[in-house]
């Protein structure tokens, strides 16, 4: 489904990522981990090119998304994204906020749309709060609210960027369970975290980046249990 | 004092005021839609564009407004052979005057405007704009519907000021002798030789605008802050 060649990503003359090569595939469960300023966010924002990369090419679903002839709006569409900052739009309603892409974009009827949204808040269990703003839920809500907004889209992909390190610890657990669920619906997820326990439980493939390289990777167990680098024993050896 | 006067001239105050609240109507409204514009001309990418639009706020806000109405007014009839500026739609009787009068406010408005609602835009943390755009949204759906409303609040009282400075403001065109407000108020200081009463009743009637306006707008921002508390 996304398949990264060689991607290369330079802010003037700081090199983040140096050659990224990363298949993903339908239904699959991909978690990025890794210390901060290894790269990982701008690697997740690099992918609906909310970061245009210095070099290299991303395909998704067949298509070159990094062809300047592409229409990344259309491509947007059909790849979700979870913020760290939650990003809600704060002058909409819960359901506005959901509603707003799919009528706007895909030209739902404000009925059909608004159906949708009720579905959406009852898998994040937050159907009481559709007439409620952002600023009236905690921060464990705006996340769950945030990925149903995301899910709206009817995406094919989701993109997670660290979406549990800006909240609060008893409200992690929410979040994650959401995740989880979506996991099991068959999501293709690309997530960037660090939550150990969730690459562990969810992950069908554990990514370890370090300095704008893929270190390791492998299958949770053998990652976490078995590290083959040097590096990658350092760091979990500092996190689990 | 003495006010008898009133029971005479009293419709060349009713006759300015509305001159006056026209003027200001359209000349809110058209810097209010080309302030927005101007604004993201200011902040885009294209250099050209940026320097174009920055050229005309400084011009617009470093230059005394009564020289940009003689310039507006006198300039272009003289720039151009026979041009003559048209009455105003539906208000003919007020002729070209009036025109003249809308198109110099609004190009002032408008590099106001432009300033305030640049920095409102640039107030909307830069998420919000990912945000629209991750969910596939283009770059003027996502300004029109994310950013601009979401700037449109935080500057609402700064708007508040330019409308009231818009009012006061109006008074300017008189010198090209449109007959609002102030135009009539020394019409009528002229016919009876009183050099203050006339001015004082003017004086009231802009105070009576811009105060009424001004509560309007403090409850329009109270509204809004409640909407998304």
């Amino acid at each position: 489904m996304l398949n990264i060649k060689n991607l290369h990503k330079h802010f003037g003359k700081l090199n983040v990522l140096n050659g990224i090569d990363m298949e993903v595939d339908k239904g699959e469960v991909v978690v990025v981990i890794g210390p901060s300023g290894s790269g990982k966010s701008t690697f997740l924002r690099c992918l609906n090119l909310l970061e245009v990369p210095t070099d290299g090419e991303i395909m998704f679903e067949g298509i070159s998304i990094t062809d300047k002839k592409t229409d990344i709006n259309a491509v947007r569409q059909k790849m979700g994204m979870v913020f760290q900052q939650f990003n809600l739009f704060p002058h909409l309603s819960v359901q506005d906020n959901i509603t707003l892409a799919p009528r706007k974009l895909k030209n739902y009827s404000a009925q059909q749309a608004n159906e949708t949204a009720a579905d959406l808040l009852r898998k994040v269990g937050l159907s009481e709060k559709a007439k409620s703003y952002p600023d009236q839920l905690s921060g464990g809500q705006k996340q769950r609210i945030a990925i149903a907004r995301a899910l709206a889209m009817s995406p094919d992909v989701m993109l997670f960027d660290e979406p549990t390190s800006a909240l609060d610890p008893e409200m992690v657990g929410e979040v994650l369970d959401v995740m989880k669920k979506l996991a099991k619906d068959g999501m293709t997820m690309v997530v960037v975290t660090h939550e150990m326990g969730f690459a562990r439980e969810v992950g069908d493939r554990v990514v370890f980046m370090d300095g704008g390289v893929i270190v390791e990777q492998g299958p949770p167990a053998e990652v976490f249990t078995n590290p083959k680098h040097e590096r990658t024993r350092e760091f979990l050896g500092k996190v689990l | 004092m003495n006010f008898e006067f009133l029971g005479e001239y009293w419709h060349y105050f009713v006759d300015g005021t509305k001159v006056t609240l026209l003027l200001s109507i359209f000349t809110v409204v058209l810097g209010a839609i080309f302030g927005t514009l101007l604004s993201l001309m200011r902040l885009s990418g294209l250099t050209p564009v940026r320097l174009l639009a920055t050229a005309y706020i400084e011009f617009f806000r470093g230059t005394p407004i009564i020289i940009q109405v003689f310039l507006v007014y006198y300039s272009l009839p003289q720039l151009i052979e026979g041009f003559r500026f048209p009455p105003f739609p539906f208000l003919e009787q007020y002729g070209g005057e009036f025109t003249a009068a809308v198109i110099t406010l609004a190009l002032n408005s408008t590099a106001y405007v432009a300033e305030i609602m640049r920095a409102g835009i640039q107030s909307v943390d830069k998420g919000q704009m990912e945000a629209a755009r991750s969910l596939g949204m283009k770059p003027w759906m996502s300004l029109r519907l994310i950013i601009i409303p979401q700037a449109f609040r935080t500057v609402l009282p700064a708007l508040g000021n330019e409308l009231i400075v818009i009012i006061k403001e109006t008074s300017i065109v008189s010198v090209i002798g449109l007959g609002e407000l102030m135009f009539n108020a020394d019409t009528v200081k002229g016919s009876l030789s009183k050099p203050f009463e006339p001015l004082i009743i003017a004086a009231l009637i802009y105070l009576v605008i811009t105060f009424t306006l001004s509560k309007l707008v403090g409850r329009l921002e109270r509204r809004l802050k409640r909407s998304h508390a």
